[in-house]
């Protein structure tokens, strides 16, 4: 390749947004640990959780979910026509969590610390010690069922084969750190009855959690591959291309499924806290969007979308189903936590935590582009074929 | 400090598990709290809104010193939280007539029986010693601020301004002077003894005395006796409670009952998901297996009738089959027509090796 | 005093301690169970 190919492929727009934004974030990072957390956040003592939670966290992990729902699928569940699509969705699931975990270095007050829970004073009580141990578990799962891709583009043959072996292994493994964290992202918010909304809170809420994880991970699958369709099609293989059309209608299919008990349950949870008077409440409208609009509408636009063998349909119903995901979690963590206090006593990000969030997330953009460009993701490897 | 923090890990440590299986007090799980722990009682009803308390609080536990002096009445104006700068505050609720002037009311931590924080903290930071006290250790906290997340009086602040060292700001009830036999700084400087320290039991009795003595200058409700599973910290006053800026909803469910169910399901995942997940990973396989066995069954069979030498080839490795295992189950007849048929394939196109 | 239980935080402290080192072993446990259940079967396979 000449140098002047090499110039023309590094300024494209997404690189040049992309350095703007990392550029732009290391000043605020710099700040965050030098002049800590109050120089670059809206965060006090009433409101200490902002959106570095609410959306890197909560939401972060809730969208990172496609790894271990695709995996269960193909490896335990049998469905072997959607293998092509394990590989994007556990690299996604990896770098998700990785930028969750690097997010939360954010937020924590001392980074540094975040291995004390485990190492030196054990605060088993804590849903959030679960919640760290399983997603620091599952990180290191998802490394591995991640690995076979890298060891392939770095030829290392006999590592790989070896962590290939563990694959059913890490597939169980895997499922049951996510049930378990996924869950318990819910109930972490289980001791705080008396400061979120009795429409979101419910001891349903980490089945709440639960559920809509498998829908946001199904929905993130479908929506990840029409992105990858749309960027990077020159790196599939005819193999990959046929497996995405499967995977839109069956994991569709999934989907609407799942939305339609997620729906079932949160009305079951909103008649078990017999708060139907609420419902016509400003909240009570805005929880109505949420379940309607973002839980049945999606679930019944799937549906639609499936019966009519209507890619268009599903893919839109993927998004939307994100989006309400996304309006969950904030709803949860952001918009209907303190609701009881006045409008003066809430918390709106500082300009800097959303700065430092979207530095995140282009982190992650630039790194999922370099793997997907550099390593067998969205085609096979030439020196491995399908071994199923 | 050794009741500081007590870590499971600990308890393990001392004398292994079979051995140190600590007992409980009550039966059926029902725990009381430590029986002779102390608290204070505060007299709303009492209070003046002079401040002493704060400033007592300030100068015990070396923190600094705020904008205002405290006795510059007009910092009342405006209700407070506490922050990071300080453990208590007194706010002035109601305007009243002389000689308080007003309805006031002192905040602090409450040290719940069963406190949020301790529940919530992932690092077990906090510790509710014996005395009554809820404690706070910063040199295991990592700063995740769940604490305050957690605490239902939005007791616990963080000092965020802190780049390198921030650390959660509480009051300790003055714990180390009540070890030494003192009182709590706010109590020593109570001019007007609205504030209690004593036994919780005892300040319990004592308020109930006050209310029956007074019946109609006091709201029969003492706010802490039941609250969130009970405080250390009790409040009587001659207003209603919710005008004190104090919250009445909050019920009487201590915090580690709210999520003690949810953490009692992680080990049935743990213990149920392996087993269904694997199991339906067999059948699944089980049933990749028979289809494929099917499949070549198919091929072989078509094959075999095919050819003539097929034919023998598979007879031929049944009888051996028959002969050598006499009565050999199913599974074994169809491994050997699956050789056969292997075998033939080999021998037609070499490449189709499996 | 340590071997007496006056809170509820102190008693699932230590229960839910306890249990966290079962889970853990169960884990392990059943891992290795599974291999000595199925080796024979991959065996044959």
């Amino acid at each position: 390749m000449s140098d002047q190919a090499v110039k023309k492929s590094l300024f494209t727009p997404f690189n040049i947004i992309a350095a703007l934004i990392i550029l732009g974030g290391i000043p605020i990072a710099i700040m965050r640990f030098t002049q800590g957390l109050g120089a670059v956040t809206n965060l006090d003592h009433t409101n200490p959780w902002g959106i570095w939670i609410g959306f890197d966290l909560l939401t972060g992990v809730a969208l990172a979910a496609g790894g271990y729902v695709t995996a269960a699928a193909v490896e335990l569940f049998g469905m072997k026509k959607f293998h092509a699509a394990v590989r994007p969705a556990i690299l996604t699931g990896f770098l998700g969590y990785s930028l969750v975990v690097f997010a939360l270095l954010f937020d924590v007050g001392r980074p540094w610390r975040l291995p004390y829970p485990f190492m030196v004073n054990q605060g088993v009580t804590s849903i959030m010690f679960e919640v760290g141990a399983c997603v620091g578990l599952y990180l290191t799962v998802l490394f591995l069922e991640f690995s076979p891709a890298a060891l392939e583009w770095l030829g290392l043959k006999k590592i790989r084969k070896v962590v290939v072996r563990l694959t059913i292994l890490l597939t169980v493994f895997g499922v049951v750190l996510s049930t378990l964290h996924q869950s318990s992202l819910g109930a972490m918010y289980l001791i705080v009855p008396s400061k979120l909304h009795p429409l979101w809170y419910s001891s349903y809420l980490p089945v709440f959690f639960f559920v809509s994880s498998i829908a946001a991970g199904l929905s993130m699958v479908i929506f990840e591959s029409t992105m990858s369709h749309r960027n990077f099609h020159d790196k599939m293989d005819a193999h990959h291309i046929e497996a995405s059309r499967h995977v839109t209608f069956g994991f569709g299919r999934a989907a609407a499924l799942v939305l339609a008990g997620y729906f079932a349950v949160k009305v079951f949870g909103l008649a078990l806290g017999n708060h139907w008077d609420l419902l016509f409440t400003g909240y009570g409208f805005w929880y109505q969007l949420e379940l309607i609009g973002f839980v049945a509408f999606p679930c019944f636009l799937y549906a639609l979308g499936v019966r009519d063998k209507n890619a268009k349909i599903i893919k839109f119903a993927a998004f939307w189903t994100v989006l309400g995901i996304v309006l969950n979690r904030l709803n949860i963590s952001f918009f209907c936590f303190n609701y009881h206090l006045p409008a003066s006593e809430r918390y709106t990000p500082h300009w800097m935590e959303i700065g430092i969030s979207l530095f995140v997330i282009t982190i992650g953009l630039v790194v999922y582009k370099f793997i997907v460009t550099k390593m067998p993701i969205l085609h096979q490897h030439p020196d491995y074929p399908e071994e199923h | 400090m050794s009741t500081s923090r007590r870590s499971f890990l600990k308890w393990v440590a001392g004398a292994g598990i079979a051995v140190a299986v600590p007992k409980s007090v009550q039966a059926h799980d029902h725990f009381e709290g430590y029986a002779d722990s102390y608290g204070v009682l505060h007299d709303a009803s009492l209070c003046i809104g002079c401040r002493s308390c704060e400033a007592a609080c300030h100068e015990v536990n070396d923190l600094p010193a705020p904008e205002k002096p405290f006795d510059d009445k007009s910092v009342l104006n405006t209700i407070r939280r506490t922050d990071d700068t300080n453990y208590t505050v007194v706010n002035k609720y109601k305007e009243g007539p002389p000689p308080k002037n007003g309805v006031f009311r002192k905040q602090q931590c409450n040290h719940c029986k069963e406190p949020a924080c301790a529940s919530a903290c992932f690092v077990g930071a906090f510790t509710k010693s014996p005395e009554g006290a809820v404690v706070y250790d910063e040199s295991v906290c990592v700063g995740c601020r769940y604490c305050l997340i957690a605490c239902p009086f939005n007791v616990p602040t963080y000092t965020y301004d802190d780049a390198l060292t921030p650390k959660v700001m509480k009051c300790t009830m003055c714990l180390p002077r009540v070890k030494e036999g003192k009182l709590p700084g706010c109590v020593e400087a109570c001019p007007m003894e609205a504030l209690t320290f004593g036994k919780r039991e005892d300040l319990i009795t004592i308020a109930k005395e006050r209310m029956r003595k007074h019946p109609d200058r006091y709201i029969n409700h003492i706010y802490g006796e039941n609250e969130v599973g009970g405080t250390n910290w009790l409040y009587i006053s001659e207003e209603p409670f919710e005008e004190l800026g104090m919250r009445t909803d909050l019920g009487i469910t201590p915090a580690p009952e709210l999520t003690s169910g949810a953490l009692a399901m992680v080990p049935v995942i743990i213990g149920m998901w392996p087993v269904l997940l694997g199991g339906i990973y067999v059948i699944n396989r089980r049933k990749d297996i028979i289809a494929k066995k099917e499949k070549e069954d198919a091929v072989a069979e078509m094959k075999a009738v095919t050819t003539a030498e097929g034919e023998e080839k598979v007879k031929k490795a049944k009888e051996q089959a028959l002969k050598q295992q006499g009565f050999a189950v199913k599974r074994e007849v169809k491994k050997a027509l699956e050789e056969a048929a292997k075998a033939k394939d080999e021998n037609q196109n070499g490449e189709e090796a499996k | 005093m340590s071997d007496m239980i006056y809170t509820l935080q102190d008693f699932m402290t230590h229960t839910k301690g306890v249990v966290y080192i079962l889970a853990v072993s169960y884990l392990i446990g059943f891992t290795a169970f599974w291999c000595f259940l199925f080796r024979r079967d991959k065996k044959e396979d």
